[in-house]
């Protein structure tokens, strides 16, 4: 099972630079753990200590948002493709 | 940039200019949608921002300039602004419209939360915006940003 990660330059400090990273995972929040053992410190930019997505990072399967998924439950099939992107906002 | 903040305003506008990746020169200017609709806080649609991304990527292009507007403050980059400033290499351009004549322009580098600002210069025909127009056919054409910087530390 192979899922494609897009990661964006603020987080590429986690993936040795690379923009694109490889996966497996039933769910979301399986891929992130998984991408973890690899990757180390992606996760948590991602996933918050309580378990959930952090409220200013977009993640996106298949270029849907996953808050409209089931968020981390976002199940997954192979050839799915995730994007991860920092959401722009300020006040 | 400044007619579409002038068209939004109280609310804050935001929005991105996208350049060749390789030049980082200003070039496309796509006004985003606040989705967050209000007069002290903006954020991209998350729909439209992946869209967006996608096509910049498509292109070689990057978010040269990521701007949006202050409604009552000042030019400058809040706490929430560098809190969520998350391209390290774009050009954060602050616009204000607290005063209804004179709009402040001025960009930043924010990087590993430090904020650095640079001057702002305006090539090309400067004409009146048509206020509460949205498009740009007045607007300056296009900013040169850094040529000689001048790095200016604010503590905050």
């Amino acid at each position: 099972m192979s899922i494609q990660v897009r990661i964006p330059t603020i987080l590429r400090q986690h993936t040795q630079g690379q923009k694109l990273v490889e996966g497996a995972g039933a769910t979301l929040d399986d891929l992130f753990a998984d991408l973890d053992s690899r990757h180390s410190g992606l996760r948590e930019r991602v996933v918050t200590a309580e378990g959930g997505l952090h409220r200013f990072v977009n993640v996106y399967v298949n270029d849907e948002d996953v808050r409209f998924t089931g968020g981390l439950k976002t199940e997954l099939s192979d050839g799915d493709s995730v994007t991860i992107l920092p959401a722009v906002a300020g006040g | 940039m400044v007619a579409h903040a002038r068209a939004d305003h109280p609310d804050e506008a935001c929005g991105v200019i996208a350049g060749p990746a390789a030049t980082a020169e200003p070039r496309r200017h796509i006004p985003m949608v606040n989705a967050e609709r209000s007069t002290t806080f903006y954020r991209f649609d998350s729909a439209e921002q992946l869209a967006v991304w996608n096509a910049m990527d498509d292109a070689d292009e990057a978010p040269v300039v990521i701007y949006h507007s202050h409604t009552a403050t000042e030019a400058y980059p809040s706490r929430t602004d560098v809190k969520y400033a998350g391209e390290p290499e774009a050009h954060y351009v602050l616009i204000s419209t607290r005063d209804p004549h004179v709009a402040e322009v001025r960009s930043f580098r924010i990087v590993d939360g430090e904020i650095t600002e640079e001057p702002v210069e305006g090539l090309g025909e400067a004409g009146q915006a048509d206020e509460g127009h949205r498009g740009d056919a007045y607007a300056v054409q296009s900013y040169k940003f850094g040529h000689t910087p001048d790095a200016i530390i604010y503590d905050c």
